[in-house]
Protein backbone atom coordinates (compact mmCIF):
# COMPACT_ATOMS: atom_id res chain seq x y z
CA UNK A 1 0.00 0.00 0.00
CA UNK A 2 1.35 3.27 -1.18
CA UNK A 3 -1.09 5.73 0.27
CA UNK A 4 -0.46 7.54 3.27
CA UNK A 5 -2.36 11.59 2.67
CA UNK A 6 0.42 13.60 4.07
CA UNK A 7 -2.18 16.64 5.33
CA UNK A 8 -3.53 16.03 8.04
CA UNK A 9 -7.25 17.52 8.37
CA UNK A 10 -8.33 18.91 11.44
CA UNK A 11 -12.63 17.85 11.19
CA UNK A 12 -14.58 17.79 8.18
CA UNK A 13 -13.67 21.32 6.44
CA UNK A 14 -10.17 20.69 7.31
CA UNK A 15 -7.41 24.08 7.55
CA UNK A 16 -6.58 25.00 3.71
CA UNK A 17 -4.67 27.98 2.77
CA UNK A 18 -6.54 31.05 1.64
CA UNK A 19 -5.37 31.40 -1.39
CA UNK A 20 -7.22 28.19 -2.42
CA UNK A 21 -10.04 30.05 -4.50
CA UNK A 22 -11.48 29.68 -8.08
CA UNK A 23 -10.92 33.11 -9.30
CA UNK A 24 -11.41 34.01 -13.28
CA UNK A 25 -7.79 34.89 -13.79
CA UNK A 26 -6.83 31.24 -12.51
CA UNK A 27 -9.51 29.62 -15.05
CA UNK A 28 -8.26 31.84 -18.22
CA UNK A 29 -4.74 30.02 -16.90
CA UNK A 30 -5.85 26.78 -17.03
CA UNK A 31 -7.83 27.15 -20.26
CA UNK A 32 -5.02 28.57 -21.76
CA UNK A 33 -2.71 25.18 -21.11
CA UNK A 34 -5.63 22.94 -22.05
CA UNK A 35 -5.39 25.06 -25.31
CA UNK A 36 -1.78 25.24 -26.02
CA UNK A 37 -1.70 21.09 -25.07
CA UNK A 38 -3.96 20.39 -27.37
CA UNK A 39 -2.88 19.01 -31.04
CA UNK A 40 -5.75 19.52 -33.16
CA UNK A 41 -6.03 23.19 -32.08
CA UNK A 42 -2.20 23.84 -32.80
CA UNK A 43 -2.26 22.10 -36.55
CA UNK A 44 -5.64 24.13 -37.33
CA UNK A 45 -3.30 27.21 -36.16
CA UNK A 46 -0.55 26.52 -38.33
CA UNK A 47 -3.20 25.28 -41.16
CA UNK A 48 -4.60 28.75 -41.25
CA UNK A 49 -1.23 30.53 -41.38
CA UNK A 50 -0.46 28.41 -44.40
CA UNK A 51 -3.61 29.38 -46.00
CA UNK A 52 -3.50 33.33 -45.34
CA UNK A 53 -0.01 32.88 -46.99
CA UNK A 54 -0.35 30.55 -49.35
CA UNK A 55 -3.27 32.57 -51.07
CA UNK A 56 -1.47 35.86 -50.88
CA UNK A 57 1.84 34.35 -52.53
CA UNK A 58 -0.29 32.49 -55.27
CA UNK A 59 -2.60 36.06 -55.75
CA UNK A 60 0.54 38.14 -55.74
CA UNK A 61 2.92 35.62 -58.23
CA UNK A 62 -0.53 35.68 -60.08
CA UNK A 63 -1.34 39.18 -60.80
CA UNK A 64 2.90 39.74 -61.43
CA UNK A 65 3.11 37.28 -63.61
CA UNK A 66 -0.04 37.62 -65.63
CA UNK A 67 1.24 38.97 -68.92
CA UNK A 68 -1.95 41.29 -69.05
CA UNK A 69 -3.79 42.88 -65.86
CA UNK A 70 -6.94 40.80 -65.21
CA UNK A 71 -10.04 42.75 -65.88
CA UNK A 72 -11.45 44.90 -63.28
CA UNK A 73 -13.96 42.93 -60.95
CA UNK A 74 -12.43 39.51 -62.05
CA UNK A 75 -12.15 39.01 -58.32
CA UNK A 76 -8.03 38.31 -58.58
CA UNK A 77 -6.33 40.35 -56.38
CA UNK A 78 -4.75 43.36 -58.35
CA UNK A 79 -2.77 44.88 -55.31
CA UNK A 80 -1.21 43.70 -52.31
CA UNK A 81 -4.08 44.26 -49.45
CA UNK A 82 -6.61 42.07 -52.04
CA UNK A 83 -3.77 39.55 -51.83
CA UNK A 84 -3.15 39.64 -48.40
CA UNK A 85 -6.58 39.33 -47.95
CA UNK A 86 -7.45 36.54 -50.63
CA UNK A 87 -7.01 33.95 -47.80
CA UNK A 88 -9.61 35.20 -45.20
CA UNK A 89 -12.79 33.60 -46.28
CA UNK A 90 -10.94 30.48 -46.99
CA UNK A 91 -9.29 30.68 -43.62
CA UNK A 92 -12.74 31.89 -41.87
CA UNK A 93 -13.63 28.35 -42.46
CA UNK A 94 -10.52 26.66 -40.50
CA UNK A 95 -10.54 29.12 -37.33
CA UNK A 96 -14.61 28.15 -36.97
CA UNK A 97 -13.75 24.79 -36.71
CA UNK A 98 -10.78 25.71 -34.29
CA UNK A 99 -13.38 27.47 -32.09
CA UNK A 100 -15.50 24.56 -32.13
CA UNK A 101 -13.12 21.78 -31.04
CA UNK A 102 -12.13 24.24 -28.53
CA UNK A 103 -15.62 22.99 -26.98
CA UNK A 104 -17.17 20.68 -28.28
CA UNK A 105 -13.43 18.02 -27.63
CA UNK A 106 -15.01 18.46 -23.84
CA UNK A 107 -18.07 16.61 -24.65
CA UNK A 108 -17.29 14.20 -26.83
CA UNK A 109 -14.51 13.08 -24.20
CA UNK A 110 -16.66 14.19 -21.43
CA UNK A 111 -13.74 15.85 -19.95
CA UNK A 112 -16.61 18.79 -19.60
CA UNK A 113 -18.02 16.89 -16.49
CA UNK A 114 -14.43 16.68 -14.92
CA UNK A 115 -14.29 20.82 -15.87
CA UNK A 116 -17.47 21.63 -14.25
CA UNK A 117 -16.90 19.73 -11.15
CA UNK A 118 -13.60 21.76 -10.55
CA UNK A 119 -15.39 24.88 -11.32
CA UNK A 120 -19.44 24.46 -11.03
CA UNK A 121 -20.14 28.28 -11.88
CA UNK A 122 -19.23 27.23 -15.37
CA UNK A 123 -19.84 30.55 -16.50
CA UNK A 124 -15.68 31.22 -16.38
CA UNK A 125 -15.36 28.45 -17.89
CA UNK A 126 -17.38 29.88 -21.16
CA UNK A 127 -15.55 33.21 -20.50
CA UNK A 128 -12.42 31.75 -21.10
CA UNK A 129 -12.60 29.61 -23.80
CA UNK A 130 -14.21 32.40 -25.33
CA UNK A 131 -11.67 34.76 -24.66
CA UNK A 132 -8.55 32.65 -25.14
CA UNK A 133 -9.94 31.74 -28.87
CA UNK A 134 -10.49 34.97 -30.00
CA UNK A 135 -7.11 36.46 -28.59
CA UNK A 136 -4.98 33.99 -29.88
CA UNK A 137 -6.59 33.84 -33.15
CA UNK A 138 -6.33 37.63 -33.49
CA UNK A 139 -2.81 37.42 -32.75
CA UNK A 140 -1.62 34.77 -34.83
CA UNK A 141 -3.69 36.11 -37.93
CA UNK A 142 -2.25 39.70 -37.35
CA UNK A 143 0.81 38.18 -38.26
CA UNK A 144 -0.32 36.17 -40.74
CA UNK A 145 -1.79 38.80 -42.69
CA UNK A 146 1.28 41.34 -42.13
CA UNK A 147 3.53 39.18 -43.66
CA UNK A 148 1.26 38.52 -46.46
CA UNK A 149 0.93 41.90 -47.06
CA UNK A 150 4.60 42.55 -46.90
CA UNK A 151 5.47 39.74 -48.57
CA UNK A 152 2.79 40.54 -51.45
CA UNK A 153 4.05 44.35 -51.39
CA UNK A 154 7.91 42.81 -52.28
CA UNK A 155 6.89 40.85 -55.19
CA UNK A 156 4.01 43.01 -56.87
CA UNK A 157 6.46 46.62 -56.22
CA UNK A 158 6.73 46.87 -59.69
CA UNK A 159 3.11 47.29 -60.95
CA UNK A 160 1.50 48.93 -58.14
CA UNK A 161 2.55 51.19 -54.96
CA UNK A 162 0.31 50.19 -51.49
CA UNK A 163 1.76 50.58 -48.00
CA UNK A 164 0.47 50.49 -44.69
CA UNK A 165 0.16 54.16 -44.25
CA UNK A 166 -1.94 54.42 -47.24
CA UNK A 167 -5.71 55.47 -46.44
CA UNK A 168 -7.55 51.84 -44.72
CA UNK A 169 -5.00 49.74 -45.38
CA UNK A 170 -4.13 48.89 -41.88
CA UNK A 171 -7.31 49.04 -40.99
CA UNK A 172 -8.31 46.66 -43.79
CA UNK A 173 -5.00 44.28 -42.45
CA UNK A 174 -6.08 44.57 -38.57
CA UNK A 175 -9.53 44.24 -39.66
CA UNK A 176 -9.27 41.07 -41.02
CA UNK A 177 -7.57 39.98 -38.11
CA UNK A 178 -10.38 40.93 -36.27
CA UNK A 179 -12.56 39.46 -38.38
CA UNK A 180 -11.62 36.03 -37.85
CA UNK A 181 -11.29 36.50 -34.29
CA UNK A 182 -14.63 36.84 -34.16
CA UNK A 183 -15.98 33.94 -36.67
CA UNK A 184 -13.15 31.99 -33.94
CA UNK A 185 -15.60 33.36 -30.80
CA UNK A 186 -18.89 33.09 -32.68
CA UNK A 187 -18.17 29.53 -33.13
CA UNK A 188 -17.05 28.50 -29.67
CA UNK A 189 -20.83 29.85 -29.08
CA UNK A 190 -22.00 27.34 -31.15
CA UNK A 191 -19.47 24.66 -29.54
CA UNK A 192 -21.67 25.77 -26.22
CA UNK A 193 -25.14 25.48 -27.98
CA UNK A 194 -24.60 22.44 -29.85
CA UNK A 195 -22.06 20.44 -28.09
CA UNK A 196 -21.16 18.10 -31.03
CA UNK A 197 -18.54 19.45 -33.28
CA UNK A 198 -21.60 17.90 -36.46
CA UNK A 199 -24.00 20.17 -35.29
CA UNK A 200 -21.88 22.76 -34.24
CA UNK A 201 -20.09 23.07 -37.81
CA UNK A 202 -23.60 23.29 -39.31
CA UNK A 203 -25.15 25.92 -37.26
CA UNK A 204 -22.24 28.10 -37.57
CA UNK A 205 -21.61 27.57 -41.49
CA UNK A 206 -25.48 27.88 -42.20
CA UNK A 207 -25.00 31.28 -40.30
CA UNK A 208 -21.91 32.46 -42.48
CA UNK A 209 -22.90 31.12 -45.81
CA UNK A 210 -26.22 29.61 -45.51
CA UNK A 211 -28.22 33.17 -44.25
CA UNK A 212 -26.61 35.06 -46.68
CA UNK A 213 -28.70 34.05 -49.34
CA UNK A 214 -31.33 35.81 -47.61
CA UNK A 215 -29.85 38.83 -49.32
CA UNK A 216 -31.14 37.76 -52.31
CA UNK A 217 -34.50 37.93 -51.27
CA UNK A 218 -34.29 40.84 -48.91
CA UNK A 219 -31.53 43.62 -50.17
CA UNK A 220 -32.71 45.52 -47.35
CA UNK A 221 -31.01 43.08 -44.88
CA UNK A 222 -28.18 42.45 -46.89
CA UNK A 223 -25.65 44.52 -45.41
CA UNK A 224 -26.51 43.19 -41.96
CA UNK A 225 -26.37 39.65 -42.48
CA UNK A 226 -23.20 38.38 -40.93
CA UNK A 227 -20.23 37.99 -43.20
CA UNK A 228 -21.50 40.87 -45.25
CA UNK A 229 -21.21 43.45 -41.81
CA UNK A 230 -18.09 41.61 -40.77
CA UNK A 231 -15.70 41.62 -44.05
CA UNK A 232 -16.89 46.15 -44.24
CA UNK A 233 -13.79 46.61 -42.32
CA UNK A 234 -11.37 45.11 -45.45
CA UNK A 235 -13.32 46.82 -47.56
CA UNK A 236 -11.07 50.10 -48.62
CA UNK A 237 -13.25 53.57 -50.00
CA UNK A 238 -17.24 53.29 -49.76
CA UNK A 239 -18.99 51.05 -51.80
CA UNK A 240 -22.82 50.76 -52.44
CA UNK A 241 -24.95 48.03 -50.07
CA UNK A 242 -22.21 47.55 -47.27
CA UNK A 243 -22.06 49.17 -43.47
CA UNK A 244 -19.15 51.74 -42.99
CA UNK A 245 -15.89 49.42 -41.69
CA UNK A 246 -16.35 49.97 -37.69
CA UNK A 247 -20.24 49.59 -37.80
CA UNK A 248 -20.15 46.61 -39.68
CA UNK A 249 -17.98 45.00 -37.44
CA UNK A 250 -20.07 46.36 -34.64
CA UNK A 251 -22.83 44.57 -36.18
CA UNK A 252 -20.83 41.54 -36.33
CA UNK A 253 -19.70 41.36 -32.63
CA UNK A 254 -22.95 41.75 -31.75
CA UNK A 255 -23.88 38.44 -33.48
CA UNK A 256 -21.33 36.88 -31.68
CA UNK A 257 -22.18 38.82 -28.21
CA UNK A 258 -25.79 37.01 -28.41
CA UNK A 259 -24.56 33.34 -29.92
CA UNK A 260 -22.54 33.88 -26.93
CA UNK A 261 -25.69 35.25 -24.36
CA UNK A 262 -27.39 32.55 -25.61
CA UNK A 263 -24.67 29.88 -24.95
CA UNK A 264 -24.54 31.06 -21.48
CA UNK A 265 -28.04 30.85 -20.57
CA UNK A 266 -28.26 27.58 -21.80
CA UNK A 267 -25.09 26.46 -20.38
CA UNK A 268 -26.31 27.47 -17.08
CA UNK A 269 -29.60 25.92 -16.74
CA UNK A 270 -28.75 22.30 -18.77
CA UNK A 271 -27.29 19.51 -17.35
CA UNK A 272 -23.49 18.75 -17.96
CA UNK B 1 -21.15 15.40 5.17
CA UNK B 2 -23.17 15.20 2.31
CA UNK B 3 -27.21 15.79 2.69
CA UNK B 4 -29.64 14.53 0.48
CA UNK B 5 -32.46 16.08 0.74
CA UNK B 6 -35.91 14.59 -1.30
CA UNK B 7 -33.21 14.45 -4.19
CA UNK B 8 -35.43 13.66 -7.46
CA UNK B 9 -34.42 13.48 -10.90
CA UNK B 10 -36.47 12.73 -14.05
CA UNK B 11 -35.05 12.46 -17.20
CA UNK B 12 -38.00 12.64 -19.66
CA UNK B 13 -40.39 9.38 -18.30
CA UNK B 14 -37.64 7.80 -16.48
CA UNK B 15 -37.50 8.55 -12.56
CA UNK B 16 -33.66 8.41 -12.00
CA UNK B 17 -34.05 9.39 -8.54
CA UNK B 18 -37.40 9.16 -6.52
CA UNK B 19 -37.86 11.29 -3.26
CA UNK B 20 -33.84 10.10 -1.97
CA UNK B 21 -33.13 11.22 1.44
CA UNK B 22 -29.86 10.18 2.75
CA UNK B 23 -26.58 12.05 4.82
CA UNK B 24 -23.41 10.93 4.12
CA UNK B 25 -21.21 11.21 7.30
CA UNK B 26 -17.25 11.41 7.90
CA UNK B 27 -15.04 9.45 9.36
CA UNK B 28 -16.46 6.51 7.67
CA UNK B 29 -16.50 4.91 4.38
CA UNK B 30 -20.09 4.87 2.85
CA UNK B 31 -21.03 1.92 0.61
CA UNK B 32 -23.67 3.18 -2.38
CA UNK B 33 -24.97 -0.18 -3.69
CA UNK B 34 -27.46 -0.79 -6.02
CA UNK B 35 -28.33 -2.32 -9.28
CA UNK B 36 -27.39 -1.26 -13.10
CA UNK B 37 -29.73 2.07 -13.27
CA UNK B 38 -30.31 2.36 -9.97
CA UNK B 39 -29.54 6.00 -9.86
CA UNK B 40 -26.35 5.71 -8.42
CA UNK B 41 -24.32 7.78 -10.60
CA UNK B 42 -27.48 10.74 -11.22
CA UNK B 43 -27.59 10.97 -7.21
CA UNK B 44 -23.35 11.23 -7.39
CA UNK B 45 -23.56 13.88 -10.56
CA UNK B 46 -26.60 15.52 -8.55
CA UNK B 47 -24.06 16.23 -5.23
CA UNK B 48 -21.62 18.14 -7.79
CA UNK B 49 -23.91 19.92 -9.48
CA UNK B 50 -23.54 18.02 -12.89
CA UNK B 51 -27.19 17.64 -12.91
CA UNK B 52 -29.92 19.71 -11.68
CA UNK B 53 -32.15 18.07 -9.39
CA UNK B 54 -36.19 17.95 -10.95
CA UNK B 55 -37.16 18.31 -6.87
CA UNK B 56 -35.41 18.07 -3.61
CA UNK B 57 -31.21 19.55 -2.78
CA UNK B 58 -28.01 18.46 -2.31
CA UNK B 59 -25.71 20.00 0.07
CA UNK B 60 -21.87 19.42 1.36
CA UNK B 61 -20.70 20.91 4.36
CA UNK B 62 -24.27 22.96 4.47
CA UNK B 63 -24.31 24.66 1.40
CA UNK B 64 -24.80 24.15 -2.21
CA UNK B 65 -21.48 22.55 -4.04
CA UNK B 66 -21.80 25.10 -6.16
CA UNK B 67 -21.84 27.69 -3.79
CA UNK B 68 -18.13 27.35 -2.53
CA UNK B 69 -15.06 29.17 -3.45
CA UNK B 70 -12.82 26.52 -3.76
CA UNK B 71 -15.02 23.54 -5.34
CA UNK B 72 -11.99 21.13 -5.22
CA UNK B 73 -11.51 21.13 -2.08
CA UNK B 74 -14.68 20.51 -0.49
CA UNK B 75 -15.79 17.37 -3.07
CA UNK B 76 -12.62 15.56 -4.96
CA UNK B 77 -14.93 13.44 -7.46
CA UNK B 78 -14.30 10.16 -9.81
CA UNK B 79 -17.24 10.03 -11.94
CA UNK B 80 -16.15 8.33 -15.22
CA UNK B 81 -12.37 7.68 -15.77
CA UNK B 82 -12.51 7.87 -19.39
CA UNK B 83 -12.87 11.68 -19.28
CA UNK B 84 -9.80 13.11 -19.96
CA UNK B 85 -8.28 14.43 -23.28
CA UNK B 86 -6.37 11.76 -25.08
CA UNK B 87 -3.71 13.64 -26.62
CA UNK B 88 -2.91 15.15 -23.17
CA UNK B 89 -0.08 13.84 -20.39
CA UNK B 90 -1.61 13.17 -17.32
CA UNK B 91 0.27 15.80 -15.56
CA UNK B 92 -0.89 18.52 -17.72
CA UNK B 93 -4.33 17.45 -17.51
CA UNK B 94 -3.79 17.29 -13.50
CA UNK B 95 -2.01 20.66 -13.70
CA UNK B 96 -5.22 21.76 -15.57
CA UNK B 97 -7.63 20.82 -13.07
CA UNK B 98 -5.46 22.36 -10.44
CA UNK B 99 -4.94 25.58 -11.66
CA UNK B 100 -8.59 26.27 -11.54
CA UNK B 101 -8.92 26.13 -7.89
CA UNK B 102 -5.56 27.80 -7.25
CA UNK B 103 -3.85 24.41 -6.40
CA UNK B 104 0.26 24.33 -6.73
CA UNK B 105 2.48 22.13 -8.82
CA UNK B 106 3.90 20.46 -5.87
CA UNK B 107 0.45 18.76 -4.87
CA UNK B 108 0.39 17.69 -8.60
CA UNK B 109 3.56 15.80 -8.44
CA UNK B 110 2.29 14.66 -4.96
CA UNK B 111 -1.25 12.94 -5.78
CA UNK B 112 0.88 12.04 -9.00
CA UNK B 113 3.58 9.66 -6.81
CA UNK B 114 -0.01 8.98 -4.63
CA UNK B 115 -1.60 7.08 -7.10
CA UNK B 116 1.23 5.41 -8.57
CA UNK B 117 1.45 7.22 -12.08
CA UNK B 118 5.26 9.16 -12.06
CA UNK B 119 6.16 6.69 -14.10
CA UNK B 120 4.38 7.55 -16.60
CA UNK B 121 2.53 11.01 -15.90
CA UNK B 122 4.03 12.77 -18.97
CA UNK B 123 2.72 9.72 -21.38
CA UNK B 124 -0.56 11.00 -23.28
CA UNK B 125 -3.84 9.37 -21.39
CA UNK B 126 -4.87 8.06 -24.44
CA UNK B 127 -2.55 5.08 -24.24
CA UNK B 128 -3.72 4.33 -20.57
CA UNK B 129 -5.51 1.05 -19.54
CA UNK B 130 -8.57 1.68 -17.85
CA UNK B 131 -6.89 0.69 -14.66
CA UNK B 132 -4.22 3.52 -14.94
CA UNK B 133 -7.42 5.89 -16.31
CA UNK B 134 -8.96 4.55 -12.83
CA UNK B 135 -5.53 5.68 -10.77
CA UNK B 136 -5.35 9.21 -12.79
CA UNK B 137 -8.97 9.59 -12.41
CA UNK B 138 -8.66 9.52 -8.14
CA UNK B 139 -5.48 11.69 -8.58
CA UNK B 140 -7.32 14.33 -9.83
CA UNK B 141 -10.24 13.49 -6.83
CA UNK B 142 -7.55 14.16 -4.17
CA UNK B 143 -6.09 17.34 -6.04
CA UNK B 144 -7.89 19.49 -3.95
CA UNK B 145 -7.40 17.37 -0.46
CA UNK B 146 -10.96 17.71 -0.14
CA UNK B 147 -13.44 16.56 2.97
CA UNK B 148 -15.81 14.51 0.97
CA UNK B 149 -14.38 12.12 -1.66
CA UNK B 150 -17.10 10.29 -4.69
CA UNK B 151 -16.13 7.86 -6.24
CA UNK B 152 -18.03 6.38 -8.91
CA UNK B 153 -17.24 2.60 -9.47
CA UNK B 154 -13.42 3.40 -8.62
CA UNK B 155 -12.26 -0.47 -8.76
CA UNK B 156 -13.64 -0.69 -12.72
CA UNK B 157 -10.72 -1.96 -14.55
CA UNK B 158 -8.34 -2.25 -11.58
CA UNK B 159 -6.45 -5.02 -11.18
CA UNK B 160 -6.37 -7.24 -7.80
CA UNK B 161 -3.39 -5.32 -6.58
CA UNK B 162 -4.92 -1.76 -7.38
CA UNK B 163 -8.48 -3.07 -5.68
CA UNK B 164 -6.33 -3.95 -2.75
CA UNK B 165 -4.90 -0.55 -2.73
CA UNK B 166 -8.23 1.26 -3.15
CA UNK B 167 -9.40 -0.39 0.03
CA UNK B 168 -6.92 1.30 2.16
CA UNK B 169 -6.84 4.16 0.36
CA UNK B 170 -10.51 4.58 0.84
CA UNK B 171 -9.96 3.74 4.56
CA UNK B 172 -7.38 5.92 5.17
CA UNK B 173 -9.18 8.67 4.35
CA UNK B 174 -12.00 8.09 6.34
CA UNK B 175 -9.73 7.17 9.28
CA UNK B 176 -8.85 11.07 8.60
CA UNK B 177 -11.89 12.27 8.89
CA UNK B 178 -13.31 12.66 5.50
CA UNK B 179 -16.69 11.39 3.84
CA UNK B 180 -15.94 8.86 1.55
CA UNK B 181 -18.88 7.70 -0.70
CA UNK B 182 -18.46 5.02 -3.09
CA UNK B 183 -20.69 3.46 -5.05
CA UNK B 184 -20.67 -0.20 -6.79
CA UNK B 185 -22.86 -2.55 -8.03
CA UNK B 186 -21.20 -5.27 -6.61
CA UNK B 187 -21.96 -6.08 -2.77
CA UNK B 188 -18.40 -8.51 -2.21
CA UNK B 189 -16.14 -5.61 -3.05
CA UNK B 190 -18.34 -3.13 -0.37
CA UNK B 191 -18.39 -5.77 2.67
CA UNK B 192 -14.57 -5.43 2.27
CA UNK B 193 -14.33 -1.41 2.58
CA UNK B 194 -17.36 0.44 3.71
CA UNK B 195 -18.55 0.25 7.57
CA UNK B 196 -21.73 1.80 6.16
CA UNK B 197 -24.29 1.21 3.31
CA UNK B 198 -26.51 3.02 1.25
CA UNK B 199 -28.71 0.78 -0.85
CA UNK B 200 -31.08 2.10 -3.60
CA UNK B 201 -33.39 0.80 -6.34
CA UNK B 202 -34.95 2.26 -9.39
CA UNK B 203 -34.10 5.60 -7.27
CA UNK B 204 -35.61 4.92 -4.39
CA UNK B 205 -33.72 4.75 -1.07
CA UNK B 206 -33.40 0.00 0.07
CA UNK B 207 -31.43 0.66 2.82
CA UNK B 208 -29.52 3.24 4.81
CA UNK B 209 -27.61 0.61 7.47
CA UNK B 210 -24.30 -0.13 9.45
CA UNK B 211 -22.50 -2.80 7.83
CA UNK B 212 -22.91 -4.67 11.45
CA UNK B 213 -26.54 -4.66 11.34
CA UNK B 214 -26.75 -5.33 7.37
CA UNK B 215 -24.60 -8.64 8.37
CA UNK B 216 -26.80 -9.49 11.46
CA UNK B 217 -29.93 -9.20 9.33
CA UNK B 218 -28.74 -11.99 6.61
CA UNK B 219 -27.72 -14.56 9.36
CA UNK B 220 -29.85 -16.81 11.26
CA UNK B 221 -29.39 -20.16 9.00
CA UNK B 222 -28.89 -23.57 10.67
CA UNK B 223 -27.99 -26.65 8.02
CA UNK B 224 -28.20 -29.84 9.60
CA UNK B 225 -27.18 -33.82 7.99
CA UNK B 226 -28.71 -36.18 9.81
CA UNK B 227 -30.06 -39.95 8.78
CA UNK B 228 -33.22 -39.42 10.32
CA UNK B 229 -34.09 -35.98 8.89
CA UNK B 230 -38.16 -36.41 9.12
CA UNK B 231 -38.11 -36.83 12.31
CA UNK B 232 -36.11 -34.37 13.98
CA UNK B 233 -38.11 -31.96 11.39
CA UNK B 234 -41.25 -32.54 12.99
CA UNK B 235 -39.58 -32.38 16.82
CA UNK B 236 -38.15 -28.78 15.61
CA UNK B 237 -40.84 -27.46 13.95
CA UNK B 238 -42.48 -24.40 15.90
CA UNK B 239 -43.78 -20.82 15.15
CA UNK B 240 -41.47 -18.92 13.67
CA UNK B 241 -39.58 -21.72 12.36
CA UNK B 242 -39.10 -22.38 8.91
CA UNK B 243 -37.63 -25.89 7.74
CA UNK B 244 -36.29 -26.86 4.08
CA UNK B 245 -34.97 -30.16 2.73
CA UNK B 246 -32.62 -29.83 0.21
CA UNK B 247 -31.63 -33.08 0.54
CA UNK B 248 -33.18 -36.46 1.65
CA UNK B 249 -30.61 -35.86 4.37
CA UNK B 250 -30.01 -32.25 5.18
CA UNK B 251 -32.54 -29.74 6.54
CA UNK B 252 -32.33 -25.86 6.22
CA UNK B 253 -33.69 -24.29 9.37
CA UNK B 254 -34.39 -20.33 10.27
CA UNK B 255 -35.61 -19.77 13.45
CA UNK B 256 -33.65 -22.39 15.68
CA UNK B 257 -30.40 -21.38 17.20
CA UNK B 258 -27.87 -24.58 16.56
CA UNK B 259 -27.73 -25.20 20.50
CA UNK B 260 -31.20 -25.74 20.40
CA UNK B 261 -31.27 -28.08 17.73
CA UNK B 262 -28.14 -29.87 19.43
CA UNK B 263 -30.24 -30.46 22.30
CA UNK B 264 -33.40 -31.24 20.79
CA UNK B 265 -31.39 -34.35 18.85
CA UNK B 266 -29.44 -35.30 21.97
CA UNK B 267 -32.59 -35.72 23.93
CA UNK B 268 -34.49 -37.88 21.01
CA UNK B 269 -31.24 -39.97 20.35
CA UNK B 270 -30.92 -38.71 17.05
CA UNK B 271 -27.78 -38.69 15.23
CA UNK B 272 -26.20 -35.39 13.31
CA UNK B 273 -23.33 -35.61 11.24
CA UNK B 274 -23.15 -32.08 10.53
CA UNK B 275 -24.45 -28.62 12.32
CA UNK B 276 -23.27 -25.33 10.82
CA UNK B 277 -24.49 -21.99 11.55
CA UNK B 278 -25.00 -20.51 8.24
CA UNK B 279 -23.99 -16.82 7.53
CA UNK B 280 -25.91 -16.17 4.36
CA UNK B 281 -23.47 -13.91 2.81
CA UNK B 282 -23.57 -9.99 2.21
CA UNK B 283 -24.09 -10.13 -1.38
CA UNK B 284 -27.48 -12.91 -0.77
CA UNK B 285 -28.46 -9.86 1.47
CA UNK B 286 -27.99 -7.23 -0.70
CA UNK B 287 -29.58 -9.56 -3.84
CA UNK B 288 -32.79 -10.61 -1.83
CA UNK B 289 -32.98 -6.59 -0.97
CA UNK B 290 -32.87 -5.44 -4.42
CA UNK B 291 -34.60 -8.15 -6.53
CA UNK B 292 -37.79 -6.41 -6.61
CA UNK B 293 -35.72 -3.44 -8.21
CA UNK B 294 -33.46 -4.64 -10.79
CA UNK B 295 -34.13 -2.35 -13.78
CA UNK B 296 -32.38 -5.06 -16.17
CA UNK B 297 -33.19 -8.80 -16.01
CA UNK B 298 -32.35 -11.31 -17.71
CA UNK B 299 -35.06 -13.80 -16.32
CA UNK B 300 -38.69 -11.62 -15.99
CA UNK B 301 -39.66 -12.27 -12.27
CA UNK B 302 -43.14 -11.23 -10.76
CA UNK B 303 -43.55 -7.66 -9.90
CA UNK B 304 -46.91 -7.47 -8.72
CA UNK B 305 -45.58 -6.60 -5.39
CA UNK B 306 -43.07 -3.96 -5.77
CA UNK B 307 -44.22 -2.69 -2.68
CA UNK B 308 -42.08 -5.43 -0.46
CA UNK B 309 -38.71 -4.55 -1.79
CA UNK B 310 -39.09 -0.92 0.21
CA UNK B 311 -39.24 -2.65 4.13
Amino acid sequence: MTTTIDRPRTGAAGSRSSGARTTHRRVLAAEALKLRSTRSIRWLLVASVLSILAAALSSALTATLAEAPPPEGAGAATDPLGAALSGVSFTQVLVGVLGILVVTSEYTTGLVRVTFTAVPKRLPVLEAKAVLTGAVVFVVMLAAELISFLGAQAIMSTEVSVSLGNPGVARAIGGSALYLAVTAVLAVAFGWLLRSAIGATGGLFGLLFVVPLIGVLLPAADPYLPTNAGSAIMQIGSSDGVLSPWAGMGVFVLYAAIALGAAAMVLTRRDA
Amino acid sequence: MIEIRNLTKVYGAIRAVDDLTVVVRPGTVTGFLGPNGAGKSTTMRSIVGLDRPSGGEVLVAGRRYADHPAPMHEVGALLDAKATHPGRSARTHLRALAMTNGIGRGRVDEVIDMVGLSGVADRRVGGFSLGMAQRLGIAAALLGDPAVVLLDEPVNGLDPDGIRWIRGLLRGLAAEGRTVFVSSHLMSEMALTADHLVIVGRGRLLADVSMEDMTASASGQVRVRSPRTAELAQLLSGDGVAITRPEPDVLSITGRTSTDIAETALAARILLTELTPVHASLEDAYLALTAHDVQYQAISHDRTDPGRAAA
